[in-house]
């Protein structure tokens, strides 16, 4: 790695828009994820988070504004060959394959980036490493899984592409509180041990910042506060909002 | 038994006599009201051309006690043997032995299917039957990757076969070209229509899919009725050369086979040659299908009828998903097309309606959409079943019309709805998906 490629962050959004259709989502959004930091973005419901992962990725597009992956444009790139540059996702929801079987759901992940048998064989010992409940629902189908065994293969499936920088849109989504825990530590464990860079979208203000390296906190399609994850745990707009202030902000 | 009791289902849903003749009751009703003014009074123009009319509400008496006779049936049945709970009633020797048959069940099709010339060299009946049967299972296979495999709703599969069709028929009788230079490029040219489908219809999917493809199919048929100087519209094409093995052909000549191996000429030949080769497209299908499914390709297909959302966000190209699958399932059509016109000789726009889409759809999603083995076994009840009951003629539609209800009703994913999945990690792990009961967490 050069030196001006370890000052760059990995991802730099700038002054991105979005929009379906009149609705504008987006308003000119700015966030940087340097190499091997968790970043939280937490806001409520309907804020533009989901839509700014989403639009990292291509879809929808941005109307204007620029986005960067290590140092390259990616802001009209198609969203599978940005993929290709081993950005992974693992979308709102969960969304696995249900009638395919897990290890058919981890291949999905696997088929996107080129990789060697070698590399595949790695990638499936790291993911079951992290959650031995894959192993054990190897053969079963997606469906079949509970949702927390569901999240767990959602991650597990966008590892599977060797990602630089993973995204993961609200993965403590309908989870047990146990068992949500169980999905923060596994990131945590990826980020210490792997040096893995991972952007996380949440509603779970709480978790996701005593998680994260840093936070950005959206707002109506802008974000209005950034610092780190203890600093913005401090501060009384943030507990007022998305933690005191009930369930969810 | 505790295999049922673990389950809410019995104990939740009501199943006392009274609930069984309130359903029935209503089911009379709804049939009293249907055909009260159907079968109750009947209408006919009179002698002096005034409208005549009588009552027949004898006969509408006994058709509401049979649809109150009927459901109760019906209900009893479904409580006896219900649609979820049906593995726990089947004894687990039964169980056994069903997987035991479902085992060697496709290779013993392939083995028969195989010998079905031998055993019946002389009934030419069965043959002609078995050919068509054969051409069903290969239209069905093609149309298993777009509908089965990649979940793409495709209402004008039979316009692929109309173009294999008529690119051999035109091919071969304005220029000339052989069967077996021709068979390739009908299926180029149906892929080629495939993808020109594929383009307008990328963003839909579901019923809108459904529209244009619907839309699509009766175009091309249109389109052919109507372009004379080139179809020969309503006539159709005729004269449509006889295939040849390699080279060969099947005829009493002094160059046909029959004369070169120094035997008896018999039309018999042809039949089985055209056996044969039909037999072995729809295997090439098959083989062909079989590999594509465990390459990326394959499970691209899958996993976009499954979820296109998450497919993006794994970096699937899903134009190009789409648009191959089409262009495989419409090669296929078109090869399938192909062989109809140099089996045929003639061939008309009347071959090509919508009713050929529809049964070809229905006999992939009776066979359990995606499953090979389903299709094929689906393909011999259908047409099979269609000639078994032509004695009963006008019950014919009837009696399939039930029986499809009923399956769908107890096997609503198919005759075989098991889905082998294609990439295999650990061989110790002996879970099956089938004995897990889906849930939706």
């Amino acid at each position: 790695m050069s030196a001006a490629a370890a000052t760059t962050p990995l991802l730099a959004v700038r002054g991105v828009r979005a929009a379906y259709g009149k609705i504008e989502a987006l308003k000119g959004v700015d966030i940087e994820i340097n190499r091997g930091e968790i970043v939280a973005l937490i806001g409520a419901n309907g804020a533009g988070k989901s839509t700014l992962m989403m639009t990292i990725f291509g879809r929808p597009r941005a109307r204007a504004g620029t986005i960067e992956f290590d140092g390259d444009d990616i802001t009209g790139v198609p969203t599978h060959e940005i993929a290709r540059l081993r950005i992974a996702q693992s979308p709102e929801g969960r969304r696995i394959f249900p009638r395919m079987s897990v290890a058919e759901n981890l291949q999905m992940g696997a088929d996107a980036t080129e990789c060697s048998e070698a590399e595949r064989e790695a990638g499936l010992e790291r993911v079951f490493a992290l959650f031995p409940r894959l192993k054990e629902r190897i053969a079963q189908r997606g469906g079949t899984l509970s949702g927390g065994e569901q999240q767990m293969l959602a991650i597990g499936r966008a590892l599977m592409s060797r990602p630089r920088l993973l995204m993961l849109d609200e993965p403590s989504l309908g989870l047990a509180p146990l068992i949500a825990r169980q999905i923060f530590d596994a990131i945590r464990t990826l980020n210490r041990q792997d040096g893995l860079t991972v952007l996380i979208v949440e509603q779970n203000a709480n978790h996701a910042l005593k998680l994260a390296h840093r936070g950005y906190v959206m707002v109506n399609g802008l974000i209005t506060l950034a610092g780190t994850g203890a600093e913005l745990l401090q501060r009384p707009e943030i507990r007022a909002a998305y933690l005191e202030g009930g369930r969810r902000g | 038994m505790s295999a049922t009791s673990a389950r809410p289902s019995p104990a939740a849903q009501p199943s006392g006599s009274a609930f069984i003749l309130k359903k029935a009751l209503i089911s009379a009703l709804v049939a009293l009201v249907l055909f009260s003014l159907m079968i109750g009074i009947r209408t006919e123009a009179g002698p002096q051309g005034g409208l005549i009319y009588w009552t027949r509400f004898g006969d509408l008496a006994a058709l509401v006690g049979t649809v109150f006779g009927g459901s109760i049936i019906v209900e009893l049945l479904r409580q006896w043997w219900g649609p979820v709970d049906k593995d726990s009633i089947v004894p687990k020797p039964v169980q056994s032995a069903i997987s035991f048959a479902g085992r060697w069940l496709a290779p013993a099709l392939l083995m028969f299917a195989l010998l079905v010339p031998v055993i019946f060299y002389n009934q030419r009946y069965i043959l002609d039957l078995s050919i068509l049967v054969l051409t069903y299972v290969m239209l069905g296979w093609g149309l298993n990757v777009v509908v089965g495999l990649a979940g793409l709703l495709d209402l004008g599969y039979v316009a692929f076969y109309a173009v294999g069709a008529y690119s051999y028929a035109l091919l071969a009788t304005n220029f000339g070209l052989s069967f077996w230079v021709c068979l390739p490029l009908a299926g180029i040219l149906a892929a080629f229509w495939g993808v020109l489908l594929g383009f307008p219809v990328l963003r839909l999917r579901g019923d809108y899919l459904a529209i244009v493809t619907l839309a699509f199919g009766e175009i091309i048929r249109l389109v052919i009725i109507n372009w004379q100087s080139l179809t020969g519209g309503p006539n159709g094409v005729s004269g449509i050369p006889r295939p040849t093995m390699f080279g060969i052909p099947l005829t009493p000549g002094d160059d046909g086979l029959a004369a070169r191996l120094g035997i008896e000429f018999s039309p018999t030949h042809r039949l089985v040659f055209l056996f044969y080769l039909i037999l072995a497209m729809a295997l090439l299908t098959n083989w062909v299908t079989i590999r594509l499914r465990r390459l990326p390709i394959g499970r691209a297909w899958e996993a976009l009828r499954e979820d296109e959302v998450a497919c993006r966000a794994l970096g699937i190209n899903t134009t190009t998903t789409k648009l191959t699958a089409f262009a495989t399932g419409a090669m296929f059509g078109g090869f399938a097309g192909a062989f109809f016109a140099t089996r045929q000789g003639f061939i008309s726009p009347e071959s090509f309606t919508f009713q050929e889409s529809a049964l070809v759809l229905a006999i992939v999603v009776l066979g359990g959409m995606g499953s090979q083995l389903g299709v094929a076994l689906a393909a011999l009840a259908m047409i099979g079943g269609f000639e078994l009951f032509r004695g009963f003629d006008q019950y014919r539609m009837l009696v399939f019309g039930i029986a499809m209800v009923l399956l769908m009703i107890w096997r609503p994913r198919g005759l075989i709805g098991h889905r082998a999945p294609t990439v295999f990690l650990e061989r110790n792990q002996a879970i099956s998906s089938d004995l897990v009961k889906e849930g939706h967490g």
